[in-house]
């Protein structure tokens, strides 16, 4: 690659919009975009701060296979579920991240069809957390089935004890749910990937580097004909994956919603589960993308328009949230049903009042901040809210399924709930999965989408009377 | 043209898509069928310069949507109600509010899988060797090049014409690939 930087073109034109952030600095070219991003993966030394990030995360990642094995052996008895409370923090962990997973497919696939061209460059990393979130998230019901390793008998599969899954049972439905966003969000990840891949075969220095990167871009050459039917593929996908999303949240709120039990069953949570999902999911992103850009230097493509619009995001589903609990309370008092109407006071005054009134404060009242663009614009701030927020939606999991299970129908019937050391090194296990896998995806694949970046550029753009020349 | 047969045809690079799309529409008014276009990054326009069909694809991630979702309720169906019947609750066997959400996923799954399958069938990929990949320069073509690529096998070529032909539309560079 003797060829040099091309020149900059028209640099004034790269605003998009007057008055507005741009969603690209000015001043970039098609190469230039290239080599930035591509640089990333392509560099020989790995800078030592990502030795660091991933030892650490690496460390808990083997914390989790620890505990999973101890599991094995032991059995879930290592936890704290026990009657009432059996579904602890396995379930509370696996609504968690699930929902996480839920912005990266909005972002790459609502955020598509509704033309946001900003989501281009947050797009890929944010699919990458969607997928490794939800591998994640599979993880904790298969722990929490007891004899994990009949997990199979899950799949409707001829076998000889002649029997098959309950179809009427939400817990299937979960099933498939589950496993079919684990593998759409596979195929729209890798199909994005193509053409990038290809770029890394063509501009790897190192031999593995492009027989490996050459073997995964599958021979893409960038033909007009293929561009045609990738992007018809690429939005038929994200047509697919947008009421998909919302069906996956929808299902894991059947979970709760087909059960009698109080709290549990109310028609609100369906919605109620899909914008709180989108709402941490959103949070994540942040989390993530604020220390991402700031130690790869990718202000240039991440910029803080990006940040804002996230931010007016997690507004709007925050609230949406908020309207949530108001309806649950007010639905619980409307209905006269003493079981009901119980829920609502023996959250805000039973022996997990904490745990409720935390949750208030960081998903309720600390995302309110978000109303002023002097705080949607303060950097650590922001990160700070969305950290707050990623624990606010951890402990309305936790406020849902165990304060329900914990106060049923009978007094004679409660109990507490108290998790152990195990159920924490699983969850931080699972943390540090996560993080492992995403330091991982941030050295041997672009984390934007260099394609989609070039699209963007004001030199992209195709004159419409070329056709009569 | 006695070494035709040893060539896959002429390329000529452009730095900016508009010069793409204008060589393409150039080169299909002057006859040229056989050819592609490369970019690195999608242009509508070049598909219609081209002339190339409408893609097949939305037909067959139809059909694939409509094969899951009937698969996936009739698996449920055959399940529930003729194999392995179980009475919950005294509900009928076939009680088909219960089965909407699984058919409804293994609607979406099939339909993602023949988009993504149909896709890279129809693009004819994986394709390991491909002969654009003899000329050096082509490695641009996924960074910030735009090549023409009139092949061989198109019945208005000839190496030379062709070759002036090209070298009108203002290339950077007019390269022969060799098959």
């Amino acid at each position: 690659m003797a060829d040099s930087l091309a020149p900059i073109e028209d640099p004034s034109a790269a605003v998009v919009g007057s008055g507005v952030p741009p969603v690209i600095a000015p001043g970039h070219t098609f190469g230039s975009v290239t080599d930035k991003i591509s640089s990333i993966v392509l560099a020989r030394k790995t800078p030592p701060g990502w030795w660091f990030g991933f030892l650490i995360a690496f460390f808990f990642t083997n914390v989790l296979f620890a505990s999973m094995a101890y599991l094995f052996v032991k059995g879930i008895g290592i936890w704290g579920v026990n009657i009432p409370v059996g579904w602890g923090f396995a379930i509370v962990n696996f609504v968690w991240w699930i929902g996480i997973g839920h912005a990266g497919t909005l972002i790459s696939a609502i955020l598509l069809l509704l033309k946001q061209t900003w989501r281009t460059s947050i797009n890929r990393f944010a699919e990458a957390m969607t997928l490794f979130a939800v591998a994640c998230a599979g993880l904790f019901p298969v722990l929490h089935l007891g004899r994990p390793w009949l997990a199979y008998w899950l799949f409707p599969y001829p076998n000889s004890m002649t029997i098959w899954p309950q179809f009427r049972s939400p817990l299937m439905w979960d099933v498939f749910a589950v496993s079919t966003y684990a593998t759409v969000s596979l195929l729209f990840w890798f199909i994005g990937l193509i053409p990038d891949l290809a770029t890394l075969r063509d501009r790897s220095q190192s031999r593995v580097g492009r027989v490996i990167y050459g073997m995964l871009a599958m021979g893409w050459r960038g033909s007009a004909r293929h561009w045609h039917r990738y992007e018809t593929a690429y939005l038929l996908l994200a047509g697919l994956a947008t009421p998909l999303v919302v069906s996956v949240h929808t299902v894991v709120s059947f979970d709760f919603a087909i059960a009698i039990l109080p709290g549990w069953h109310t028609p609100i949570f369906p919605p109620y589960f899909v914008a709180g999902a989108i709402y941490s999911g959103f949070a994540m992103v942040l989390t993530l993308a604020i220390p991402i850009r700031a130690a790869y230097g990718l202000e240039d493509f991440i910029t803080l328009r990006h940040l804002q619009n996230m931010a007016k995001v997690m507004l709007l589903t925050g609230l949406i949230v908020a309207y949530g609990y108001l309806t649950e309370a007010f639905i619980a008092w409307y209905s006269a049903d003493k079981f009901e109407m119980f829920v609502p006071y023996n959250r805000t005054t039973g022996p997990y009042w904490w745990a409720y009134a935390l949750l208030i404060l960081c998903n309720i009242l600390t995302p309110q901040l978000l109303w002023f663009k002097r705080v949607r614009i303060n950097v650590p701030l922001l990160f700070c809210i969305a950290f707050v927020i990623n624990c606010g939606m951890w402990l309305e999991r936790f406020v849902i399924v165990v304060t329900s299970l914990h106060r049923d129908f009978l007094p004679s019937a409660w109990g507490m709930y108290k998790p152990t050391i195990w159920d924490w090194s699983t969850f931080l296990g699972t943390l540090g999965l996560f993080v492992a896998l995403l330091f991982l995806f941030l050295r041997f694949l672009p984390m934007i989408s260099i394609f989609e970046m070039r699209t963007i550029l004001p030199a992209a753009k195709v004159d419409e009377d070329l056709r009569t020349t | 043209m006695a070494t035709a047969h040893a060539i896959y045809g002429l390329m000529a690079e452009f730095d900016d898509p508009n010069a793409l799309v204008a060589a393409t529409y150039r080169a299909y008014h002057m006859g040229y069928r056989q050819m592609d276009a490369y970019s690195p990054f999608p242009i509508e326009e070049l598909h219609e310069a081209l002339g190339a069909p409408h893609s097949k694809l939305p037909l067959i991630v139809l059909i694939g949507g409509l094969c899951g979702g009937l698969g996936g309720y009739y698996l449920q169906y055959w399940i529930a109600a003729i194999t392995y019947p179980i009475n919950v609750g005294g509900r009928p066997f076939h009680s088909w509010p219960a089965f909407i959400p699984v058919t409804f996923e293994c609607t979406i799954l099939a339909a993602a899988l023949s988009a993504v399958l149909g896709m890279l069938a129809l693009n004819g990929l994986p394709t390991p060797y491909h002969p654009v990949f003899n000329v050096p320069r082509f490695a641009l073509a996924s960074r910030n090049r735009f090549f023409l690529v009139i092949e061989s096998k198109d019945a208005k070529f000839d190496l030379e014409g062709t070759r002036s032909f090209l070298e009108t539309l203002n290339p950077r560079e007019v390269t022969t690939v060799a098959d």
